[in-house]
Order: structure tokens, then sequence, then C-alpha cells
């Protein structure tokens, strides 16, 4: 296996972030332990706002808070929401949110909304957030990070997970995996407690709600059943409180402020400050400042509280014995139930959680970060893994049924829901037309009989189908979900044995080519600012590249190198330092490769005499390989699996 | 068997290979099966295929740890339940019962018909007194009557079709045994008409058990409305 130079040396960081519907965090492995990366404000949370400055430059996160109050036009928030959906299933968002959907959407065409004066889709705003927590991290290790594992509700469907792998690209991560949220804070109380049992992780977050029931065992994670309800979360809270207020005001003071979008916002502060006291106080007071110099007061109990959310709260109750019952499980049979998401920090759902699952819920982990931490640990994992995440390893499910539509409107199921990914089922198509060359399917995702009921995942029109008689073509169709809960489809005609092409419309999806577009034409990057990024991350790599020469060139392996070899990797060396100085990135990135290229045996050679002096009981500190962290040394490891 | 699906010196993921979910385990094509040593088979072999362990491998290597990872859950998923492993194993006997199934039930759709299902001759009797049950309640419920006793006798009927649904499962598994003991003699394929009258008789119990099971549905559909 050929490696290169700088493989053996670049300690590649890959992070795991948590893009929530509320807040949003980004987190790696520290050694052994999981730590959450600071905003350069030193905060650990980076609230998923997003506004366009009045220069139309995107503001993320605390500073951006303001413009929701401010100009709320050129704001939003909890944009998770419309990740993966079209204009026809927000209807209940739209009257409960402030989403602008764009005047010209046409129906079927993918999600856009308004922001100060321009329109974006969904992803396009979760890259932005995506961009920020990248760039934190790179401030962090003074390093590019372009490779990130991202967690997602375990409920979210097909469409919407494909939304977020495109906003990772867009924002230029590769997203290694998708985690599910639940599974992700299993790993970080695994990691903490290492002990063998069953846990129930009950997630309720910002937008979300998911509960997912799993096994651990010897550093297994097995995820035996899951549901949830990816409408479901603190948001619902807070609008509910928001129509209270606003009633309360219309009634005692004849004000009708239901399209005052900033009197809305700073309802909306004050009644989020007001939920967040009452976990801590008996009663709080409302108390805002109104257009025309009104004031609203009104003290709330924890009673009246605890009494307003209990419909919403219950919510959670279905989805949690449904879980059980795929599980073959009762309550008693849980050993722990680990709490995840701000909502959980609410004194009623601890106790109905208490109450459902007979035990007190454990409370150690921090609800807000402990997402973030897991999907660090997994990053860790994929990365090769370190000591403390040797034997570990994810077994998730779908959490869908997948079907495809047939005759009479009905789905018929292929692969039932709680199935462990990858997962894979095969289903043969043949034609009703004497020379059919395409065969249309649509596939659902969902548990109701129904179509119509289920929801639409993707169309496909397997084409190229060879003329034949009608009913004598034999299409093989193989419909695999990958380890991030996404659908692959292939096809193959089975007598001529000619691949039968595949075309996807996804239904409420980006094509591969938008997304493309969107990378290159981000709005904060101009031609310019673009260019300049390449360039400074084609230095990065120089550096890098130059520093492991150099460590090479000290190592026992350069003497195995020919005089040639080694006037040709200098003379490379020499071109890389001169380019490197000019600003042409794509000849930097050519000087590199030709470096590479010439260092590659003496990279294997490197790897050898590490290999060699291992074996012969000395360790790599003795082999003068140089110190430091850049040392190979983890690197040596991680190639013997 | 273990060798195939990974490199034995340096542990890389290898192609998959076509295989059936018996032999992928290194198990013979045998119906009883030690569900507790499969279950550790299958955790050591994630260890070893899952895709989360070939992330930064070649694109290549990435596929067929895809590939092997689900063929490896499918197998799993198949063979340790007792129902999905017979059906598996009509099916490469190429028996099959789901295309079956299946088809009649899209023809039934198509045209409007009603399925046909075959009413298995133990059951004749017991069947027909429900089905005259169940069109009464239907009838009471038009009218608005509610006769307690009559939801109470089409509740025991549907009580005694459970425990034979039970039995069922025991049926099938004395089938295993000759099975098993007729590929033990004789490995060889054969064995057709040997192999051919025990695979009819699974065949039969499984329809069995299907239309108990669909008549229990249909029968707790009707006393919930």
């Amino acid at each position: 296996m050929t490696r290169s130079l700088i493989d053996s040396m670049s300690t590649e960081y890959i992070v795991g972030i948590d893009l929530g519907t509320t807040n949003s965090l980004v987190a790696f492995m520290q050694g052994d332990t999981p730590v959450v990366i600071p905003g350069d404000d030193g905060s650990n949370l980076v609230p998923s706002v997003v506004a366009l400055d009045e220069n139309s430059q995107p503001v993320i996160g605390n500073s951006a808070r303001r413009y929701l109050i401010e100009t709320p036009e050129r704001a939003v928030y909890s944009i998770k929401r419309l990740m993966g959906r079209g204009v026809e299933d927000i209807q209940e968002e739209l009257k409960l949110f402030p989403f602008r959907v764009a005047e010209d959407l046409q129906p079927g065409e993918v999600l856009r909304i308004k922001l100060g004066g321009k329109t974006f889709t969904p992803p396009e705003i979760s890259a932005l957030i995506l961009r920020q927590l990248k760039r934190n991290a790179e401030r962090y290790f003074g390093a590019p990070v372009t490779k990130a594992v991202i967690t997602v509700p375990a409920y979210f469907n097909d469409a919407q997970r494909q939304a977020t792998k495109d906003a990772g690209r867009i924002a230029g991560l590769e997203v290694l995996r998708l985690v599910n949220e639940p599974t992700a804070a299993s790993l970080a109380y695994g990691l903490d407690k290492k002990q063998n049992g069953i846990i129930a992780v009950y997630d309720l977050g910002g937008g979300t709600f998911d509960i997912s029931i799993l096994k651990l065992h010897d550093g297994i994670f097995e995820v035996i059943a899951t549901n949830g309800d990816t409408h479901l979360g603190g948001d619902d809270i807070d609008n509910l409180l928001i129509t209270i207020a606003l009633d309360d005001i219309r009634g005692d003071l004849g004000l009708d402020l239901r399209r005052n979008a900033e009197a809305v916002q700073a309802i909306r502060k004050s009644v989020i400050e007001a939920k967040i006291a009452l976990s801590a106080q008996p009663s709080v007071k409302l108390d805002i400042d109104l257009p025309g110099g009104k004031r609203y007061q009104r003290e709330i109990t924890r009673e009246q509280f605890e009494q307003l959310i209990q419909p919403i709260i219950d919510r959670t109750v279905g989805p949690c014995k449904q879980a059980l019952k795929d599980a073959n499980l009762k309550p008693e049979q849980i050993d722990e139930v680990v709490l995840v998401g701000g909502s959980t920090r609410i004194p009623k759902v601890r106790a109905l959680v208490k109450e459902m699952f007979q035990r007190e819920p454990h409370v150690d982990l921090n609800p807000d970060e402990v997402v973030a931490l897991g999907a660090a640990v997994q990053a860790n994992i994929l990365g090769g893994g370190s000591e403390a995440t040797q034997n570990m390893l994810l077994l998730d499910v779908t959490p869908l049924s997948l079907g495809i539509e047939v005759a009479g409107g009905v789905t018929d199921k292929i692969i039932l829901r709680n199935s462990t990914i990858p997962a894979s089922a095969t289903q043969f198509y043949t034609t009703q037309v004497d020379g059919q060359a395409n065969v249309a399917i649509h596939v659902l995702q969902g548990e109701r009989e129904l179509a119509k009921d289920c929801r639409s995942l993707a169309r496909f029109d397997l084409k190229g189908i060879p003329p034949m008689a009608a009913g004598i073509p034999r299409v093989e169709v193989k419909f695999l979900i990958d380890a991030n809960g996404i659908l692959h489809v292939s096809a193959r005609e089975q007598r001529s044995g000619k691949e039968a092409e595949i075309q996807v419309q996804p239904s409420y999806g980006l094509t591969d080519d938008q997304v493309e577009n969107m990378i290159l034409d981000s709005f904060d990057n101009a031609e310019e600012d673009f260019r300049r990024r390449q360039v400074i991350e084609a230095r990065n790599e120089t550096a890098t590249i130059l520093a492991a020469l150099e460590k090479a060139k000290k190592s026992p392996a350069w003497a195995h190198l020919t005089s040639d070899e080694k006037k040709r990797i200098a003379k490379m060396e020499k071109a890389l330092t001169a380019v490197n100085q000019e600003d042409d990135y794509q000849a930097i990135r050519k000087a590199i490769d030709a470096l590479n290229q010439c260092t590659m045996r003496l990279a294997e050679l490197m790897m050898d005499t590490a290999v060699s002096s291992a074996l012969k009981g000395k360790n790599m500190d003795e082999t003068d390989l140089g110190e430091g962290p850049t040392a190979p040394h983890p690197m040596a490891k991680a190639e013997f699996k | 068997m273990r060798a195939a699906h990974f490199c034995a010196s340096c542990g890389k993921v290898q192609p998959p290979q076509p295989a059936d979910y018996f032999s992928f385990f290194g198990l013979p094509p045998k119906l009883t099966l030690d569900v507790t040593a499969l279950e550790k088979d299958f955790y050591e072999l994630s260890r070893r295929l899952h895709p989360d362990l070939s992330v930064r491998a070649s694109a290549r290597e990435r596929e067929w740890s895809l590939e092997q990872s689900s063929l490896l859950n499918d197998a799993y998923r198949t063979l340790r339940d007792p129902i999905k492993r017979t059906q598996y194993l009509l099916r490469l006997e190429g028996v099959e019962l789901e295309e079956q199934s299946k088809a009649a039930t899209e023809q039934a759709r198509a045209t409007g018909e009603v399925k046909k299902q075959i009413v298995p001759p133990d059951l004749l009797e017991e069947v027909f007194e429900l089905n005259m049950q169940l069109e009464e309640l239907k009838m009471n419920k038009q009218v608005g009557d509610d006769d307690p006793s009559l939801a109470g006798e089409i509740s025991k009927h549907k009580v005694a079709l459970e425990a034979k649904y039970e039995q069922l499962l025991q049926e099938l598994q004395s089938y295993w045994k000759e099975w098993d003991a007729a590929i033990d003699r004789n490995p060889a394929e054969s064995a057709v008409a040997e192999r051919t009258q025990i695979i009819g008789k699974m065949v039969d119990v499984l329809n069995r058990r299907n239309y108990i099971r669909n008549l229990v549905r249909d029968v707790n559909a009707a006393l919930e409305e």
C-alpha cells in the first residue's frame, strides 16, 4: 500500500460536530478525552442563528442574535427544522416560525427562504454554521480542518440526512460519517463509564425528539430500537409561551402584535429566559418592553408552566413505548437512562422520564455537550482510533422502514425499521410492454400501509433496459442503506448482464450539480477570497511536507536512497520552495504532488525502518525519528489494525 | 471461512464472494442453529468488516466493506429468526413463498378480487364458525347492537388459534430435525426426492401459520372497532 510523506506526518484533525436546532458545537478527541472547541468569544455553544449584516456579510452565532430582535428579516434560527423538507410539509412550521419562503418557489423545487434580500436553501444556511465551527477548529489547531463527523437526529429520514451531508460539502467539509445523536451520546457515556448493559437515551432538543435503546457490551454499541418525532422540542414549548403572551397582550392591552416581527422576537427572548429560570426557581416574572412604550408583565409559577407544557412532553411517551416494544424489552430491563438535550433540564421532563423508566435518569453528562463529545469519539474511531477507543464499534439501525410503491398505491416494505445498517434488499422488476426501456420506481420511508401516508424518498427511473418482449427482462434492483442511513440504488438487467442506469430525482433535495455550484459561489467567497483561502491552505500543506522531509532526512531510511533519488528530491524541494512564494495555488499543489511522488519510496522505507526497529524491541523514541507532536509514531500504530 | 472475508495476515477487507447466508457464516445449510454462537460470530465479523474501519482506505476497499457488512447484517438478521431462516432455506431450494404470495396479492389488488386463501383442513370448522360470528358482529355494529357474549366467543376462538400458531412452530422444528438428518445422511444435491418431501411439509406449515396470523389480525381489527 502506498502512502505519501504527507500522510506519514500530518496529524489529521477529524472533528465531531453537533449541528443542533438551537445550538451547534465542534469537538475533538484530545488524548483520551473528548473536548469541545470554543469559539473566539470563548463560549462552547454556537447558537444556530444566521444573519446577514448591512454589507450582506454572514454573521453566525451569538453575534447574530441581536439581528433577530433588531432586524428580524435579516436573521434566521432553527433552520434544522427545514432541512430535507418540501414547502408542502412545512405549513405548520410556517405558522409558528418566522421563516419567509421565497415567493417564486415552484412545487417540487428545493425550499428557499429569504434572508436579508437574498434567498438560500436550508443546506446553505446550515453550511454557514458549519463553516463557522470549521473556522473555530482551525483557529484552535492552527491547521486546516477538512474532515468531520456530523450528528443527525436518529429519526431523520433519507432526505434530511442528505441535506445535512450537502451542508457539510458546501462548507468545505468531507463528512466521513453521519452519526445518530442518541448513539453519539451513548459513545460519550460509554467511554466514561466502560460498563456493559442496556441503556436508553432520551434526547429532547430544540426541535427534535429521539429515544434510542442500546446494548453496550465489550466496546460494541449496538442500537436495538429507535423512535422519535422530528417536530418536537424546546421550540414548541417556546411557541406555546409566546402564543399565550401574545393573547394576553391583545386581551389586556388591546395590542395585536402577531405581525410585529421585532416584538415577537423580544417576547421570544424573554419567554426562553423565563423557561430556563423556572428549572431552578419556583416562579419567574416576565417583563417585556413593547412598542409604543407599553409594558407586559406577568408572573408564571412552575406549576402553571408544567401544566401548560404537559401535552407537549406527553408526546414523548408514545415513541418511548414503541421503542421498548420494538426492542422487546420492559422498562425494568433498562439499566440506565441517559438524558440529552437542553430541554431535559426541565424538572417535569425528568419526572416524566423517571416515571416511564422506573429509575432516576443519569444526569452527570452535560446535556448540551454530550452529543458533540460523542461525535468526537466517533471521529477518533474513524481516524484510526487511539488507545481509549481501540475496541469501540458502533452498530446503528435505520429508523424507518424502506418501501416501494406497488399496484394499488400500497407500500411494500423491503427493509424493516430497526434493521442494523448497512442493510440491503433486492427486488426484481420486469416490463409491461414490448421493448419497454424504462421502469419507474417510487421509494418511500415510513410504517404506513398506503404510499401516500409515507414519506416519498425518491423516484428512480431505470433506463437502458435492452429491448425485449414484455415480461422477459429481469431487472435486479439492489437497495442499500449505508452506515450513514442513506439509500443507494444499483440495478442490473440479469439476462443481458447490462447495468441499468439510474436517474434519481431526490424529493426535496439538491442534485450533485446544485451542491457543486453552491460550494463555488458561496456568497462570502468572492473569487478573490476563495482563491486566497486556497493559497493559504496550499501553503499550509507545503509547510507540513517540508517539515516532514526535514525529519525524514534525519532518519535511517534516508541512507537507503540512491543518489539519483536524493537529487530528484532536492530538485522538487527547491521547486516547491520557489513556487510557494507566489500566489498560484494550483502551481503550489502541483509542486507538492511532484514532491510527494518522488518521496514515496522514502515514506515506505521509513515505515519499514519503524517496523523493524519496533520488532527488534526498540521503541519509537529510540529510533531518532525526531521529537514533538509530528513524530510518526501514532501513524505507525494505526497501520496495524 | 473467516479468511475469505478479510486477509488473514494484514486484516484488510476482501472483495465479497457470492455466497449464501449459511456459507457466509461457515455453516452448513441446516435449520437447527446455535443462535448464541451465531451472535458471537456476528460481533466478531462486525469488528472486522464494518465500514467505520475502512473510512481512510481506498475507494475499492470502502466499497467492499460496505457490501460485506450489509451482507453480514442481512445474513445475521435472516438466520437468527427461525421463520426467516426457514423461508430463506426454502428460497435457496427454489421455493419462492414470498414472491408467490406477493404476486397473488398484487394480482388480487389489480383485478379487485379477493385473494384466494386456502383454508387449512384442520381448521375448517373453526374458521367457518369464526367467520359467521365476525359477520354477526359486523351486522350488530351496523344496527348499533352490542352483544358482549359474542365478543367473548370470538375471543375464545382467537385464543385457540393463537395456541395452534405456537404449536405450528414446534411442528416446524420437528421438520427441521428431519431436514438436518437428511443433509447429514446425504449432503449431495442428488437426494432430491427425500428433500422435496420435507420441503413440502415445511411449506405447508408456513402457509398454515400465515393463514392463522392473518385471521387473528382480522379478528383483532374487528374486535377493536
